[in-house]
């Protein structure tokens, strides 16, 4: 299983916002766990996804000069849940950004309507500096995640949002 | 016309409370943010953000929690803040209390320093230079 629980962008303004979709599917091994005879999305990988969407809105503000870590969630609120077939949004608008961290904040939309509040705060940790020990997955961005971004600017089909 | 010391104590509450996960009654003006209210270091950053926000002031990296004096270890000897750090950190944090750290000025002590009280000695402050 690929560690990408977003599918594409479907806004991007530099330093300020960014909204990706991602579609629920049940070929999606996970949701035969949770739960056996009823797939719900979990809500931890709904946090996952909007800190790659907000992760990588961070790291291209700065020019990915530095690795972004996840470090706090500041707020993690769902008012529903998500089952396959559903398509979830990550809205997520950076709040504060300097050499340290970066707060943003975000809304998860169920089929266009808002369903939850996921706010977060980025350290950024710089490259030369980087941990041992601290595997590759643990950034929020890696080369992945750069070809989602890429496909959005690309010339290629672009998608308007929902 | 800056806020009381009330009012602001009252802002930094809330302020707390949603960057710590604590209780309205746990911040007291003298409870330490490490000890009494679980603050860990990412924390203290979500607090300066969160501090900025509430009352439209900036805030440079290292002063409100003087971290890069506290840092330094020119300034420790055997375990203890030498009297020309214990100088340089009184000047770095004018807003926090030195008066019981002082009589024994031992490492492990420091993060006492950072209390509610240290916070709102702080805001005040930058509030009246505003």
């Amino acid at each position: 299983m690929r560690w990408i629980w977003i599918d594409s962008f479907v806004d991007f303004v530099a330093g300020e916002r960014a909204s990706a979709i991602k579609n629920v599917t049940l070929a999606e091994d996970h949701l035969h766990d949770h739960f056996p005879g009823y797939p719900i999305m979990p809500a931890a990988l709904m946090i996952e996804g909007m800190a790659q969407t907000a992760g990588i809105l961070v790291g291209e503000a700065r020019g990915f000069a530095e690795n972004v870590i996840l470090a706090k969630i500041r707020t993690a609120e769902f008012e529903d849940y998500a089952v396959p077939g559903d398509q979830l949004r990550y809205d997520a608008v950076v709040e504060s950004l300097d050499e340290r961290a970066a707060v943003t904040a975000g809304t998860v939309h169920l089929n266009g309507e808002p369903i939850g509040r996921i706010d977060l705060i980025f350290s950024h940790v710089n490259k030369a500096a980087k941990v041992p020990d601290l595997p590759e997955h643990n950034f929020v961005f890696t080369d992945q995640f750069t070809s989602l971004l890429a496909a959005f600017r690309g010339p290629g089909r672009k998608r308007s949002g929902t | 016309m800056n806020p009381s010391r009330d009012e602001v104590f009252e802002k930094i509450r809330d302020v707390l409370t949603d960057a710590l996960g604590v209780d309205d009654e746990e911040v007291v003006a003298e409870a330490t943010l490490q000890g009494d209210l679980g603050a860990e270091s990412i924390d203290f950053l979500d607090m300066v953000f969160r501090l900025e926000k509430e009352f439209s002031i900036e805030i440079p990296k290292g002063e409100l929690f003087a971290d890069e004096v506290w840092n330094n270890p020119d300034y420790v000897e055997n375990d203890m803040v030498t009297p020309a750090g214990l100088e340089k950190f009184k000047e770095a944090m004018p807003h926090a209390d030195f008066s019981s750290f002082e009589q024994e000025p031992h490492v492990s002590k420091i993060p006492d320093l950072s209390t509610v009280n240290t916070i709102v000695n702080y805001v005040e402050s930058k509030l009246a230079l505003a």
